[in-house]
């Protein structure tokens, strides 16, 4: 950003801002009222809790910055960890396993994709659809049992320590951060994913192939789905059938907490990586001060609540 | 002698370090038809804004029949009877017109709403305004942008305005629908309605208002009787220099036949034929729906080619989609830029280059970017202090410029050109006239479907007229008339 800058982006930063500032807050507000937040244990420790939803969250970011949403990435997240462990138990090897757990993220987005952008399906209704269909599929695969995982390595994924300090899957939420946001800031599919969440019939007009777009951009939402669905499995030791239940809503969370809007067309990635971080933080800072669990999601709606009002009122 | 029915006085407006309005009176006597003129960015919407509820002044006062009032909302305004139709319609497409019409006032027995008045209702508001072959529970979606007006305006009428508002009424009107709401203007001021008329288009204001106040730079520069006033003063005022001309002349370069229509149908479009030369203007004239768009749209990929032959410099084209035909050298300049034409939240820099961004293998290249955007804000004149402000921010003229930009970019071979310059000031069109004509005498063949017949007169080569989705005549521009013109456009030999 340069330095003459205009009123108009100086009142977007600022908007922007909002959700940093509310992080700073909760940061200060919790290290004065408990003794054990301000800890490297305890930051490590959450960031960890908050890489997997982070994942999810960025893969939403730019499904929603194209002006849709999708509730499916809970249910890709457990279909896929399902297929990845069910793979290594009967004996396949862990590459095999987690490219075929990836791959079919990757297709399962795309099929999301495909439904919205030619079927031309409400994204609400047929990430809805697709959600509810895999969560019967992993429920049949799994038989409701969990699949566990005995394979050392793969237990690296989620469960590893970089210098015996930073938990693996921090490691993965850093770098998948920086390549989604090369990916939205530095490239021309970035561009076309925001010029069709402005405008989509402009976008059209302008040669953007927006129906090859949606499916790339609901492909990358699942491919990230996947992705945290090893990382959970992995740290759990086990591939469960109702693992990432409400995960959906935790990321879209994220994403508007962040400052992105709900309409598309304008938002950014790092605001996701604040709001995953605000929300993380948030249950954490509870859990430390004994609020019981009950009461911890009221606390995290209101926060939710204000923060969209306080987005409105700016 | 009365007071006026509106009197602003001193109204001061900033937008963050933008100063907008500086100062600026303007009155509004009952009875009169009051034109406001100005460049795009001088300031006219902002008044009425302020005047309309929807900005509050920093400074200033407004009266309402000599009495000091403050109107903080639109629904201030209503109550004083301030009503505006805007450019951009307020009309919710998939209600009826009745609906519309009643929208938040609806009529009611306890809760129950009473369609049948609603609907007689309707009718007569109708009526008014020269609709009343307008059936009220139509879907809005299915009416014209001009019959969509004409609703506006019937829904001002209902909420019994004193004060009406019209930003640039007659855009999208055809010719009948614009004599039958000059009729209706001239009818609202016999019965005591201020109105204010917002326009670029001269030879309306002198035909139809009484006074004109002119601003410039957000600032009041005067206000003139229009009985004895010259045309030039006017644009003098509004510059604060005098045009070199209002049609800007080509040196004509006409090569070889670039674009070859044969019988193509699709749609309402009816088996045209046509060619189209390099370096050539061909104006397409015709009142609204006669399938001028629709034509533009089965060029440009957007809509099915049911049959016919479309051929670019000697190579059979037929895109299924606008990926595919600006691949084939088309560029598209949209009728309404802001619904088709810009993504308004994003920077003019990103606007330019959505066609194609400057990149290699994927990545953007942001210092070719901001080149080729540099360039053209130069080569167009577009007036902005930064390439990263977002388009919304910029002035109806210079939106035109970022849209025809886009295109630009890209070096098109036929450039179809839709309502170049509706909503765009008279300097602004002197603007966009040269930048055709430059485009013209580069050899890009150019393809401008407009309204205004003066326009289509004095800048085409060659001018095709449409009626109901047929061709009926091809023009040599040179001696055409405007009568000759308008009977190919109503169907009459």
């Amino acid at each position: 950003m340069t330095l003459q800058m205009n009123w108009s982006r100086a009142g977007t930063l600022l908007q922007r801002l909002g959700s940093v500032i509310g992080l700073l807050l909760l940061f200060i507000v919790l290290s004065v009222m408990s003794p054990d937040f301000l800890t490297t244990g305890n930051l490590l420790t959450v960031l960890r809790q908050v890489s997997i939803n982070a994942l999810i969250a960025f893969g939403m970011t730019f499904v929603i910055l194209a002006g849709g949403i999708d509730l499916s990435v809970g249910a890709i997240l457990a279909f896929t960890g399902a297929i990845t462990a069910g793979l290594m138990a009967s004996g396949h090897g862990i590459v095999l396993a987690m490219g075929a757990g990836l791959g079919l993220g990757l297709v399962l987005g795309m099929v999301n994709g495909v439904l919205v952008s030619w079927g031309k399906v409400a994204p609400f209704i047929a990430t809805l659809g697709t959600m509810t269909l895999l969560r019967g599929l992993t429920l049949s695969y799994t038989q409701g049992s969990p699949i566990p995982v005995t394979d050392q390595g793969f237990a690296l994924m989620g469960g590893g320590y970089v210098a015996h300090l930073i938990p693996l899957p921090v490691i993965w939420m850093f770098i998948a951060f920086a390549v989604c946001g090369f990916l939205l800031r530095g490239t021309v599919f970035g561009r076309h994913v925001v010029a069709i969440g402005g405008n989509e019939e402009a976008a059209r007009l302008s040669g953007v192939r927006v129906s090859p777009m949606k499916v790339a951009i609901y492909g990358l939402s699942g491919l990230l789905s996947a992705f945290a669905g090893i990382v959970l499995t992995s740290r759990l030791y086990s591939a469960q059938a109702t693992a990432g239940a409400g995960y959906e809503l935790d990321a879209i969370a994220a994403v508007v907490l962040g400052g992105t809007s709900l309409a598309g067309g304008r938002g950014w990635l790092f605001g996701t990586l604040i709001g995953a971080l605000l929300i993380g933080f948030l249950n954490n800072g509870l859990n430390l001060l004994g609020v019981s669990s009950f009461y911890q999601q009221v606390v995290k709606g209101i926060v939710i609540l204000i923060a969209v009002l306080l987005d409105r009122r700016q | 002698m009365a007071a006026p029915l509106i009197r602003m006085h001193g109204i001061h407006k900033a937008f963050g370090p933008v100063q907008v309005l500086e100062g600026v009176d303007f009155e509004l006597r009952a009875g009169e038809v009051h034109a406001l003129m100005g460049e795009n960015g001088a300031g006219k919407s902002t008044l009425m804004k302020i005047l309309t509820g929807i900005y509050a002044p920093d400074s200033g006062s407004i009266e309402v029949d000599g009495q000091a009032v403050s109107i903080t909302s639109p629904a201030d305004a209503e109550k004083h009877g301030i009503a505006i139709i805007h450019q951009e319609l307020n009309l919710i497409p998939a209600l009826s017109i009745a609906d519309n019409l009643f929208l938040g006032r609806e009529l009611h027995h306890f809760g129950l709403l009473d369609r049948k008045a609603m609907a007689t209702r309707a009718k007569e508001w109708l009526d008014r305004v020269g609709m009343s072959r307008l059936d009220p529970s139509t879907r809005i979606e299915r009416l014209s942008v001009g019959q969509q007006q004409m609703v506006e305006i019937a829904r001002a009428l209902g909420q019994k305005a004193r004060v009406l508002i019209m930003d640039e009424p007659t855009a999208a009107l055809t010719e009948s629908e614009t004599t039958t709401l000059f009729k209706l203007i001239r009818e609202l001021r016999e019965q005591g309605t201020g109105i204010v008329y917002v326009s670029h288009r001269m030879e309306e204001i002198f035909a139809l208002c009484d006074r004109i106040s002119i601003l410039r730079d957000g600032k009041f520069v005067g206000t003139r009787d229009v009985p004895g006033l010259a045309f030039d003063e006017v644009v003098k005022m509004m510059v604060g220099r005098t045009l070199d001309a209002r049609y800007p002349t080509r040196t004509p370069n006409i090569r070889e036949v670039r674009l070859k229509v044969e019988h193509i149908s699709g749609g309402m479009v009816k088996d045209i034929s046509f060619e189209l030369h390099a370096g050539e203007v061909l104006g397409v004239a015709g009142l609204l729906g006669a399938g001028r768009t629709e034509m533009a749209r089965l060029l440009f990929g957007l809509d099915k080619l049911e049959s016919g032959k479309v051929t670019l410099d000697g190579t059979a084209v037929t895109p299924k989609t606008p990926t595919e035909a600006i691949h084939a050298g088309f560029g598209f300049v949209t009728e309404d830029r802001k619904a088709q034409g810009l993504v308004l939240d994003l920077s003019l820099r990103e606007n330019v280059s959505l066609p194609r961004v400057p990149a290699h293998a994927g990545l953007v290249d942001r210092g070719g970017e901001k080149k080729q955007t540099a360039g053209l804000i130069d080569a167009l004149k577009i007036r902005t202090r930064d390439m990263e402000l977002d388009v919304r921010a910029l002035s109806g003229g210079n939106q035109q410029k970022v849209v025809l930009a886009k295109w630009l970019a890209l070096k098109p071979r036929v450039l179809i050109l839709d309502e170049p310059t509706r909503g765009v000031d008279v300097g602004g069109k002197a603007e966009i006239y040269h930048i055709i004509n430059q485009l013209a005498e580069q050899g890009v063949a150019i393809l401008m479907i407009s309204s205004e017949l003066p326009e289509v007169l004095a800048m085409s080569d060659r001018i095709l007229v449409m009626h109901e989705g047929h061709a009926t005549a091809l023009l040599d521009a040179h001696g055409a008339t405007q009568e000759a013109v308008m009977t190919a456009a109503t169907g009459g030999k």
